[in-house]
């Protein structure tokens, strides 16, 4: 088979990569495969669960939704971004902690990425807003509802 | 002991790790010269082999190898029973279990047929589809009913009317009750149970190092002991030379306990035949068919009650699908007949199931494990039986609880960990009442909903109440070691899936031994850290592993003490353990850390006793002599909308008795999650056949989950009735939230449209919109 592949250059989490990538390869495998950043997690490929969710340019996407390629030039942030270490939480990753958040962690890393880009632009949002957000990520453990309470308190604590 | 940690809310350890995306799943797992591993699966549900072509497969570049059934040669054999049927009398059981790779039949869509081993997942994937099958389709059997048929295709030649098994469990005279009773009701009831869907799918990593003539397995299963077991024994190498890891998985809710699938067995084998690490990471897709699920039930159940509502007898018959094979054997059904009884008394039972198999995909426990369809049949019979009698809901059901003084409380019939169904422990009435009160029962019947209803909101309430049977046997264990650093690892056999095992037993250790939870390392599913272990499964781990824990660290404790009352040259009562340290009540400075005190447990010069023992350490087994009977009650207030029959959950609430907890925090998330999974069954999740045994809903777009919209706001409170089988007083809870949805959902609903008094009633689950349509009709 006739394999087309692109040379990119792509900057995660603020270091820029360039690489050459097959025109078929998604930026689910490019990041977790390529790029060793196992953070972002699949969990079905065809854009529902959300567990892939990356930063781009400043929205949240789905990067199994999208082929490595079309990432040249652009700047993407995962879950590995988030805090500087993991004795140094976010303020939504230590509330995901103190609110009980999570239990597999499987989807964690998803509602993550799609809550911060969601509190960058909502920064007070009520429960139903917060509901509505999070809609669009699968979680089977939790039942949503500490998550729920760890974005309210997230929102409280980075408002200040 | 200062009791600080067991029973707080403490925050979970494997957080930060999980949060930072530094957690290892088994698709982490990267390791130089790795082959990916692809299936080609049946694209039909029952049919003859006629043959596999895979010679263009082979030549295609990038793939190393390619395998069919043949290849496997001696090595290709039908799995294990992981469990046996129970020693009942009269049993009918047919065990026919999976095949690695399908031979001269496909018994179900998705069955493989060939394993590709290529450069890359990509290249191992465009290799399936040069792969030439030909295949004699024969007709699927679908159909429970249609099954028993003599005129039915059979799912395995050789067995007779597709009967998987027939058990008849029964206590008391039926018969005698029915002729003694007032009143008696005969239905017919459906249930199906769906997929488990965890978000992580199931996959393995199997690398071979020839120069250690070991292997290393990173699996996504609860139960690594059993694997690496199954494992040895299959590819003739000792249990020593087999390291089964399973790392952190992605949630399990049951059947990532099943082994061993197709997948566990070729990936191994290839691994170690090529001399190179192999991936699998199943897709969403091969998810539906080639993970096993639950499914549907049908009962034609009878109750037997007097006028003012008591329980004298209940008949009941049921089909179960056990899909191709049976490798669980009869434990989802067990589950069915025995959870039926619920906390109620019922003086004659008389029940019958036939697990049939059908060309589906393979049924084993997914949470709750066949204890849903039980507490369906139970709680529908009272709600009928509420309604002919003129009683309440909730009366009816108090009438007949066990009393708190009947414990422990003989069922008479065996439990699927073959034991006789005992209730430990339990008091039922106050668990009802704390949901009455706070769901607000009267207070809604009396004012709310007639309020409501005069302003149009079609709203009602639901409640149900259940008993599970948790933490059974056979044993765990758990080896607790003082670090010379002054931390302290604990090691168990059992597999983690989000449970907070990582806190949970460090809470318990923390008591023992004073030291901080945070400075507890716990290790779970790793083979080559702990020897033993059973699993996680039936609610357990806290349990049967937690006490297994809790022994352990009273040992170490007792070693701490001893030895540090030899280096104080004082009594071990003049000695108390805090803070990581021991020290000599009332006497400053006369302090040893613990790990100062482990360095010299472990000395490197002179002589010790003989019989000395080094470092701060014991391993201890539990084995609990039986199930310990968790129970609760949850009520709801829903609201229907009468055109779209769309059914909004205004209220949620959940009393649970599980003994005493851990962590409240934790035991919260795993019945929000049960309740989730709960709501997702009872309203939409269904695994939709056809005739020809395809299934029609093979995505997540399509088999739907519930989303934070869906899953409303829960209220949980505890009653805590301690279990005297084990010392800490732990029952299980893992599954509890998910199991009575299904009654109190159809409950609230038939109220919510008034549907008892026009007759109609709602027997089935799951009730989608389309499906209450259908049988609520349109609204006046
Ligand atoms: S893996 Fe991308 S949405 Fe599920
Ligand atoms: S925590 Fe397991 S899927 Fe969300």
């Amino acid at each position: 088979m006739h394999t087309e592949t692109h040379a990119i250059t792509v900057t995660v989490n603020g270091t820029p990569y360039r690489r050459s990538v097959e025109a078929r390869t998604l930026l689910s495998d490019f990041l977790r495969h390529d790029l060793l950043l196992a953070g972002t997690h699949i969990g079905c490929e065809h854009g529902v669960c959300g567990a892939c969710t990356v930063i781009f340019d400043g929205l949240a996407v789905r990067s199994c939704l999208m082929f490595a390629a079309q990432a040249d030039g652009h700047s993407i942030v995962t879950v590995e971004g988030l805090a500087a270490d993991r004795h140094h939480l976010h303020p939504l990753q230590q509330a995901m902690r103190d609110c009980h958040g999570l239990q597999c962690g499987y989807c964690t890393p998803g509602i993550l990425m799609t809550m911060k880009a969601f509190l960058d632009e909502t920064p007070a949002p009520d429960e139903a807003r917060i509901r509505e957000a999070l809609s669009g990520n699968l979680c089977r453990c939790t039942g949503y509802q500490h998550i729920v309470d760890a974005v309210k308190l997230a929102a409280d604590r980075m408002r200040g | 002991m200062v009791t600080r940690n067991f029973g707080a809310p403490i925050r979970r350890n494997e957080d930060s790790r999980l949060l930072s995306g530094q957690a290892l799943f088994v698709d982490d797992v990267e390791l130089p010269g790795m082959l990916y591993a692809a299936f080609l699966r049946s694209n039909v549900a029952h049919a003859v082999i006629r043959s596999i072509d895979v010679s263009a497969a082979r030549a295609r570049g990038g793939v190393v190898a390619v395998y069919t059934a043949a290849d496997l040669g001696d090595y290709w054999a039908p799995g294990p029973l992981l469990v046996p049927p129970p020693p009942i009398p009269g049993i009918t059981f047919n065990q026919r279990t999976q095949v690695p790779l399908a031979k001269h039949k496909v018994r179900h869509v998705g069955e493989p047929l060939v394993v590709v081993l290529a450069q890359s997942r990509y290249l191992a994937e465009d290799a399936l589809a040069d792969i030439a099958v030909e295949l004699d389709p024969l007709p699927a059997v679908t159909d429970l009913e249609q099954a028993l048929s003599d005129a039915s295709a059979r799912v395995h030649d050789d067995v007779h009317g597709n009967v998987a098994a027939r058990v008849r469990q029964s206590r008391g005279s039926y018969a005698a009750a029915r002729a003694a009773a007032d009143h008696v009701i005969s239905r017919r009831f459906r249930y199906d149970h769906g997929a488990s869907s965890p978000i992580e799918t199931r996959g393995i990593v199997a690398s071979w190092d020839a120069r250690a003539d070991q292997l290393t397995v990173w699996d996504t299963t609860q139960a690594p002991v059993f694997l690496r077991n199954g494992l040895a024994a299959m590819l003739g190498l000792s249990e020593r030379q087999v390291r089964a890891i399973a790392p952190f998985v992605g949630g399990g809710f049951g059947p990532k306990i099943m082994l061993f699938y197709p997948e566990e067995v070729v990936v191994p084998w290839a691994a170690k035949k090529l001399n190179r690490p192999v991936k699998w990471i199943e897709d969403r897709l091969e998810h539906f068919f080639a993970t096993t699920q639950e499914r549907g039930q049908t009962h034609d159940a009878e109750i037997a009650l007097t006028r003012d509502g008591r329980i004298l007898g209940i008949r009941d018959v049921f089909l179960h699908d056990t899909g191709a094979y049976n490798p669980y054997g009869l434990t989802v059904p067990i589950n069915s007949q025995c959870t039926l009884l619920g906390p109620y008394v019922v003086p004659s039972y008389d029940s019958t199931f036939t697990a049939v198999f059908t060309n589906k995909p393979i049924v084993t426990p997914y949470r709750g494990a066949g204890r849903q369809h039980g507490v369906f049949v139970v709680e529908r019979l009272i709600d009928i039986a509420a309604h002919d009698l003129k009683l309440d809901r909730a009366e009816i059901r108090r009438r007949n609880f066990i009393p708190p003084d009947a414990f422990p409380y003989n069922n008479e019939i065996i439990y699927q960990d073959f034991a006789p169904l005992s209730y430990d422990s339990g008091n039922y009435g106050p668990i009802l009442d704390k949901a009455l009160e706070m769901i607000g029962y009267e207070h809604f019947l009396k004012e709310e909903q007639p309020h409501l209803r005069a302003q149009g909101h079609h709203v009602g309430v639901g409640l149900a109440c259940y008993v599970e049977g948790t933490g059974i046997g056979p044993y765990e264990g758990a080896k607790v070691q003082v670090q010379a650093n002054g931390k302290v690892s604990v090691a168990t056999g059992i597999g983690t899936q989000g449970q907070g095992h990582f806190t949970s037993f460090a809470q318990i250790v923390a008591d023992q031994l004073g030291v901080d939870v945070r400075d507890i390392d716990v290790v779970t599913g790793d083979t080559d850290q702990f020897y033993w272990g059973a699993g996680t499964f039936a609610s357990r781990g806290a349990v049967v592993a937690g006490n297994a824990v809790n022994e352990a660290a009273k040992v170490v404790r007792r070693k701490i003490l001893k030895l540090a009352a030899e280096h104080f040259e004082c009594a071990e009562d003049d000695l108390e353990i805090a803070e990581g340290a021991v020290s000599v009540v009332g006497v400053p400075g006369q302090a040893i850390k613990l790990g100062a005190l482990a360095l010299k447990a472990n000395p490197m010069r002179g002589a010790v006793r003989p019989g000395t023992e080094p470092g701060l350490e014991s391993t201890q087994y539990f084995g609990p002599p039986g199930g310990a009977t968790a129970s609760g009650a949850h009520a709801m207030i829903v609201e229907v909308d009468p055109q779209t029959f769309m059914v909004k959950l205004r209220k949620y609430v959940i009393v649970h008795d599980c003994g005493t907890v851990i962590n409240p925090l934790i035991l919260s998330g795993q019945i929000h999650g049960g309740v989730a999974q709960g709501i997702g069954n009872a309203f939409y999740e269904q695994l939709v056949f056809d005739e020809d045994g395809q299934l029609l809903n093979a995505s997540l777009a399509d088999y739907l989950l519930p989303t934070a919209l869906e899953v409303p706001h829960m209220e949980v409170a505890h009653t805590e009735t301690p279990s005297p089988l084990n010392p800490l007083g732990i029952k299980g809870a893992g599954e509890a939230g998910a199991i009575p949805v299904g009654p109190a959902f159809a409950q609230a609903v038939e109220d919510a449209l008034g549907l008892p008094d026009r007759g109609i009633e709602l027997n089935e689950i799951p009730l989608s919109p389309n499906r209450l349509f259908e049988l609520a009709g349109k609204l006046r």
